[in-house]
């Protein structure tokens, strides 16, 4: 027993210690994550400290369960309600399975939002997008069109054609080709996240079409097989792959010159605006409703539509001067 | 040496007393187990010694805890399921599909139960009727059961169970004492009577020690795995019922991975992995040790990995002190 004692002894101190940290006055913010031990997730808390800095009087408590469950989830917003936090700003692993618990936490007095990933209307207070249909399509041609003054032939290399997201994307950038002079979209094709797919669908628009200037690809599978594609057929410099796509990933085929720029959220902007969010909730100052204006801080303000749901920014762009440092990160 | 094997040798009729056997056992050591973390958690925390805070903690292992009584038997019979959280899973999706047919409260209890059984029933046939290795088996239908959920949801899910049917994983029988947790209780004193108080848990353990002397001895060993099958595919069912209620939603990934915390509670509370020994007042303190460890934890914001990894070493040295102890007094006896 001796043994035993010593080890639960130990454990207990050091947990002790750590919990000791926080201050009683303090705001408690609990930022959930769909797990622990994801790099986007870690930068998103990155952010929450951020802004946890800047506000002074606010405890950020980073917490998830280790896998991605709804019901380890809901296992830790049982413990963050029964520590009495004041808010809880959540990327659910499930929409509606969290919705009990998390009502339960609203009706013991705790701000509830959801970041990211997000929970049915009736379990939380606001949802915060990282950003939106519209803005993620005019970023993708927008990255495209800076990189060619003179206009030219574009491709987009989707994921499968069921996609929802992914065609949803090309609708918007259908929609605001106008405001870009002389881009055109010359063809839509489909790699289905598959790299082995997607490289031969690039392979064959560059054939198809020889005066092709850029391919824009909203998948982080397909950007990369572009690039790569690109780079194998000796085109860097002449075609430029661009869309959504993962720092981790892309970093290389950027300081190759095969891609110039690409967008993502950026997760420390995510963190940093939920906690903005949260901590104005819990003050009271603000009050999470259809049709409000939220601020976030530097990132300025989020508008509500009818679902309580507002879109924080563009999608953040990569390049040359900061993939190497994302690219750390996730 | 010599001298003394020639003196006469005392022979004790029994190797330890009573109350000797009562304090060495291994829900003596459990129990000690539970206080001080109880001890450790309340220290710890301020937040612990709330009755509702304790109430809500009592979720983390009721349902799990349904599971692993049935398990325990299974476990103490020799033979093992490991398709108990996908038949979880098919319960709460069929029942799902009949509510979305406009099913109420009573008939989709009907149907968790049933399916929970049926479930049981494909298991307990392919083990006790076939002679398949039940760990193959359970393997199989993990899946099987698993597959047939996801077949029928995809990524989508069932949500809008009737008001009534949350009574089940949200209601509360009397002030902070929740319907899951009396339920929790009255399993564990129906499991308990029924292995430790009839001749068919004699049988089970029987079974356990040695399958080919219980049959000799006239018990009919594939009926009772078969009934321990169906018991298990039922519980797996009853806490289907719960868990889909507390959540108010199916996704066919519902209760992923709670198999092997199932097994870990059965093991932790003293069943002899490879059959024919155990107790069922252990799997109630390994259980409640559970629920505390991770409740306790979450309350300190200790990363998941940490329990995971707590609950690793727990489990490794509540089995390895009793066997060390054995060892030392041995070793000094000798000496």
């Amino acid at each position: 027993m001796g043994l035993l004692k010593k080890v639960l002894v130990t454990a207990a101190i050091s947990t002790a210690l750590i919990a000791n940290v926080a201050h009683a006055e303090n705001k408690k913010i609990a930022l959930v994550v769909k797990a622990l031990g994801i790099g986007f997730f870690d930068a998103a808390n990155k952010g929450a400290q951020e802004a946890a800095k800047e506000l002074g009087d606010v405890d950020i408590i980073y917490t998830g369960p280790t896998d991605t469950t709804a019901e380890g989830q809901i296992e830790v917003i049982n413990s963050l309600v029964a520590q009495k936090v004041d808010a809880i700003a959540i990327s659910a692993n499930d929409k509606d399975a969290l919705v009990p618990a998390l009502k339960k936490a609203m009706e013991r007095g705790i701000k509830v939002i959801s970041w990211d990933s997000g929970v049915a209307p009736e379990g939380r207070m606001m949802h915060l997008n990282p950003s939106s249909n519209p803005l993620i399509g005019n970023m993708c041609v927008k990255m495209a069109a800076d990189n060619l003054p003179e206009g030219g032939d574009v491709a987009i290399l989707s994921a499968a054609a069921t996609a929802t997201n992914q065609n949803t994307w090309i609708e918007e950038m259908k929609k605001v080709l106008p405001n870009y002079k002389g881009i055109n979209i010359v063809a839509t094709v489909y790699g289905d996240d598959k790299t082995d797919k997607s490289y031969t669908e690039a392979q064959g628009l560059m054939k198809a079409y020889p005066n092709l200037k850029a391919i824009i690809a909203p998948t982080s599978v397909g950007i990369v097989a572009a690039a790569q594609a690109v780079t194998d057929a000796g085109m860097v410099g002449k075609i430029n792959v661009t869309g959504l796509g993962l720092p981790s990933e892309m970093a290389g085929h950027v300081k190759s010159g095969a891609s110039k720029s690409f967008a993502i959220w950026n997760p420390i902007d995510l963190g940093y605006a939920a906690t903005m969010i949260s901590y104005n909730l819990v003050t009271g100052k603000e009050e999470a409703k259809p049709g409000a204006e939220l601020s976030m801080g530097r990132m300025g303000k989020v508008k509500l539509d009818d679902n309580s749901e507002g879109a924080m920014a563009d999608p953040f762009v990569y390049d040359a001067k900061n993939v190497e440092e994302f690219a750390k990160i996730f | 040496m010599s001298s003394q094997e020639m003196q006469a040798r005392f022979i004790k009729d029994r190797l330890q007393g009573r109350g000797e056997r009562l304090l060495r056992s291994w829900e003596a050591l459990l129990l000690a187990v539970a206080v001080i973390i109880f001890a450790i958690n309340v220290w710890s925390s301020p937040y612990f010694l709330d009755p509702w805070n304790l109430s809500d903690a009592t979720f983390n292992f009721t349902e799990k805890g349904l599971i692993a009584f049935a398990l325990a038997l299974v476990i103490i019979s020799g033979e093992i399921d490991l398709s108990v959280a996908a038949i979880l899973a098919l319960s709460s999706t069929l029942m799902g599909l009949a509510m979305s047919h406009g099913a109420g409260t009573p008939e989709l209890v009907a149907i968790g139960l049933l399916t929970g059984l049926a479930c049981g029933a494909v298991n307990g046939f392919l083990v006790s009727g076939l002679g398949l290795p039940s760990i193959v088996v359970t393997i199989g239908t993990m899946s099987l059961f698993r597959g047939i959920a996801f077949i029928i949801l995809g990524d989508k899910a069932f949500t809008g169970y009737p008001s009534d049917f949350a009574w089940f994983g949200q209601g509360y029988v009397f002030w902070v004492i929740s319907f899951e947790l009396v339920l929790f209780v009255l399993t564990a004193v129906v499991f308990a009577v029924l292995l430790h108080a009839t001749s068919f848990g004699r049988t089970v353990y029987a079974i356990g020690n040695n399958p080919m002397a219980a049959r000799f001895s006239g018990v009919r060993v594939e009926r009772v795995k078969f009934i321990l099958f169906l018991l298990t595919g039922l519980m797996s069912g009853l806490a289907a019922v719960c868990l889909t209620s507390r959540l108010g939603s199916t996704r066919p990934s519902i209760a992923t991975g709670w198999e092997l915390e199932a097994v870990t509670m059965v093991v932790l509370g003293g069943i002899n992995i490879l059959g024919g020994s155990g107790r069922i007042g252990g799997v109630v303190l390994a259980a409640l040790i559970m629920g505390m460890v991770t409740f306790g934890f979450g309350l300190l914001n200790v990363p998941g990995i940490v329990m995971s990894i707590f609950v690793g070493l727990l489990l490794i040295l509540v089995i390895a002190v009793p066997k060390l102890v054995t060892r030392i007094r041995q070793v000094r006896r000798k000496g």
